[in-house]
């Protein structure tokens, strides 16, 4: 079959792999008929997680058809010819961290545990396609994958919804949802979010929808924040203004109430001469992610605030403003995304029509076109917010 | 944060390393200060008078680098610290040469650095003969411990059906229990040939504890305890686990001691990482990365992310038997 690999930073290729197999009991095979490339993908693409290797099948967020389950899958639960999302957390279920609905960090579905732990000081879930350190699992941007604890995390769609409607269950929709939520959103909230890409605007809705007052889209693409001010938020453009003392103007000078960091490690800067420190030090390796939405996010929410991070990080920084969180009183919250948490809740939503994932969708293409597709979405070219691929 | 986290705690009691990387940062600093500050080293020495010593102090400051490199990051821990006496011997003998040339203060100042050589030359003495010995008989203790969700009777029958416990400790091939108290254990690796070995059950409190240790001869007799405790959480299990081995010297306790490798305590994390998915799963989890999930030893190197070919899924079954035969030629040639 055909699969999106990664061949290296900067290089994925699309290659000829075999079909996957049933490894363990509760494994089911998907027969993938749409799958997207994420930002976290391109944390990936650039080499900033280690324990990439050469050949590793890419791709989290997929949906298909069952074609193959195994011996141990509970057939009330699923059977071959269910159409399913696959959440991109794999998730035992029955662990304490599943028992509390922490499924991004199941104690048990990652075979690279030991590795986990020592970067993190406890271990994380397996992912797909997300390195060895979440587990060497194939990914779904291929024309079939490997689904284990299938009993478990696929979400079996109802008829009536096309792939489109769907797919983003799998991450980007649940993980800007669970962005908002954890702001606690009040009714007299100004709720900021930075990055306006896919999981941005996903926060953006999600805030609108859990009620906040006013919601503030911080990027650098105008396309994005164009989309950002259509669907409802006030857009700040971070290389044109200066961010903090725009969003003191627009709150009479107290600071967001609650802030999201939807950009992550890649952040760049609006001042060249940040920027170039942190890339340099991100290049050597004396620091692995760039915080700048994230530094920026801190300084600048209103004394006893919020500060959601759903953007990626993988390491380590550098000047975490540690003396603004402690002594203004600020919560800090964060996490990959719990999805199974999230993904009956927010089917219903899609159903009642509260919400619309289709609009982040720019592209569509097939697998074949994987290298092209990473280039126009990581580069930000031809208006690119989200790309779905179709094996 | 509300789960009771998976907590994997182990210590090994055999490290002769210690004070091989204290000797090791000691040897940077010497190096050092030989290299940045070789004037002050002169002068403080009682040897400034010499233009030899100028070349002498920088040789010597490149050497200690090198040592402090070796005993920081290289294997062979012993082999740097014995380069490390030489190194002693030679600074002694030159120091003999230089005091025998001179008077006065320059003489007092050459007799402490003399001192500070000879108390450094016992140090590093010691510290050889320590890790030589690590290659004799030795006691090898290794601990771990980890939360599972499920019930205190149902870990503790399933660890005292002693026939589960090749299903996550990779080391067993099979355990054959012959009456309530004895026990058949079998083992391949790391041998690289089949040893097997009597056990027989020292203590055994239903849910609480259990403790067992070899029989008759072994060829390497061990001691293990488990013992089960209630979780605050009121459903899950405190598993600990403590295992000594009887490392005889030679060849056979080298052999043993290389399986376990340089963190002896992974293999205890490991096979309670195994325990807990076998219980609260009822299987073992496997990637396209890590395809050997049950019987896994080492978690890198792995194959790339993708679905793996037939022959691979056939092959891997003897994986295990394989890797460790080449272990034992590379561990006994
Ligand atoms: N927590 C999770 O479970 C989870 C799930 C999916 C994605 N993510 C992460 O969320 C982040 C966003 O994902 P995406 O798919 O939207 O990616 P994306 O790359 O399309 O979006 C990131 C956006 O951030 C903007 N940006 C860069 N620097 C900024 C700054 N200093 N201030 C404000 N905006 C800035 C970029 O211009 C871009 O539009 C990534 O880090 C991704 O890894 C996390
Ligand atoms: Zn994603
Ligand atoms: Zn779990």
């Amino acid at each position: 079959m055909k699969a999106v690999t990664w061949a290296g930073p900067n290089h994925v290729e699309v290659r000829q792999v075999d079909e996957p197999v049933i490894l363990n009991e509760r494994d089911a095979i998907v027969r993938v008929t749409s799958t997207a490339i994420c930002g976290s993908d391109l944390h990936l693409l650039d080499g900033y997680v280690p324990t990439m290797q050469n050949g590793d099948v890419l791709g989290h967020e997929f949906m298909g058809e069952v074609v193959e389950v195994g011996p141990g899958v509970d057939p009330s639960r699923l059977r071959v010819g269910d159409r399913v999302v696959v959440p991109f957390p794999i998730a035992c279920g029955s662990c304490n961290a599943c028992a509390a609905q922490l499924y991004a960090c199941c104690e048990n579905s990652n075979p690279n545990a030991g590795i986990a732990e020592k970067l993190y000081g406890h271990p994380i879930a397996g992912l797909f396609g997300y390195s060895h350190l979440a587990g060497g699992f194939a990914g779904g941007q291929a024309e079939y994958a490997r689904v284990p604890f299938a009993d478990v995390g696929p979400l079996k769609v109802p008829d009536g919804l096309t792939d489109e409607q769907v797919l983003f269950l799998s991450d980007i929709l649940p993980t800007g949802y669970m962005g908002a939520e954890m702001c606690d959103i009040q009714p007299t909230d100004v709720v900021a979010v930075w990055g306006a890409g896919p999981v941005g605007q996903f926060a953006i809705d999600s805030a609108r929808m859990l009620g906040a007052a006013m919601v503030v889209a911080i990027d650098k693409e105008p396309y994005r924040l164009s989309l950002a001010e259509q669907a409802g938020a006030i857009p700040i453009n971070f290389t044109e203004a200066d961010v903090r003392a725009e969003l003191l103007e627009l709150t009479g000078g107290r600071g967001p109430d609650k802030c999201i960091d939807a950009a992550g490690m890649e952040a760049t800067h609006g001042s060249m001469p940040i920027d170039v420190y942190d890339r340099a030090k991100q290049a050597v390796r004396a620091e692995t992610d760039r915080p700048h939405a994230l530094r920026q996010a801190i300084l600048s929410c209103r004394s006893g605030g919020i500060v959601s991070v759903i953007g990626a990080y993988g390491g380590f920084i550098d000047k975490f403003p540690v003396g603004a969180w402690m002594n203004r009183g600020l919560t800090l919250r964060s996490g990959q995304c719990h999805v199974q948490r999230y993904m009956a809740p927010l089917l219903e939503r899609i159903q009642r029509g509260d919400i619309d994932p289709t609009r982040v969708i720019t592209h569509t293409m097939s697998l074949d076109e994987a290298p092209h597709a990473y280039d126009l979405f990581k580069n930000k070219q031809d208006d690119c917010l989200k790309v779905v691929l179709r094996p | 944060m509300t789960a009771r986290h998976h907590r994997t705690r182990q210590r090994a009691s055999t490290d002769p390393g210690r004070w091989g990387r204290r000797l090791g940062w000691l040897s940077i600093g010497l190096g050092t200060l030989h290299l940045a500050a070789p004037g002050l080293v002169r002068r403080v020495g009682g040897v400034d008078d010499s233009a030899a010593s100028r070349t002498v102090v920088r040789l010597i400051g490149a050497r200690e680098l090198v040592h402090g490199a070796g005993l920081l990051f290289g294997r062979n821990t012993r082999g740097w610290v014995w380069s490390r006496v030489g190194g002693d011997a030679l600074d002694l003998a030159s120091l003999g040469v230089a005091l025998a040339r001179r008077r006065g203060i320059r003489r007092a100042r050459l007799m402490g650095a003399t001192g500070a050589v000879l108390a450094m030359t016992a140090v590093d003495v010691a510290t050889a003969v320590r890790a030589g010995r690590s290659r004799a008989r030795r006691l090898m203790e290794l601990t771990g411990t980890t939360t599972i969700r499920r019930p205190r009777s149902d870990v503790y029958a399933f660890w005292r059906r002693l026939e589960n416990l090749p299903r996550f400790m990779t080391h067993l091939d099979e355990v054959e229990e012959i009456d309530a108290r004895h026990s058949r254990w079998r083992a391949t690796a790391p041998f690289g040939r089949t040893v097997s070995w009597d056990a027989e059950i020292i203590q055994d409190i239903p849910d609480t504890r259990i403790a067992w240790r070899s029989a008759g001869d072994a060829a390497v007799r061990n001691l293990g305890t488990v013992t089960f405790t209630s979780a605050p959480d009121g459903v899950s299990t405190e598993v600990r686990v403590r295992i000594a081995y009887d490392l005889p010297g030679g060849r056979l306790g080298a052999a043993v001691a290389k399986f376990f490798g340089e963190e002896p305590h992974q293999q205890v994390a490991d096979d309670l990482r195994r325990l807990k998915q076998a219980l609260e799963t009822g299987d073992v989890v496997r990637s396209e990365g890590a395809l050997w999930g049950e019987r896994a030893r080492k978690e890198f190197p792995q194959r790339p992310a993708k679905p793996p070919r037939a022959d691979e899924l056939v092959r891997g079954a003897d994986e295990l038997v394989r890797a460790a035969n080449e272990l034992v030629r590379g561990g006994l040639a």
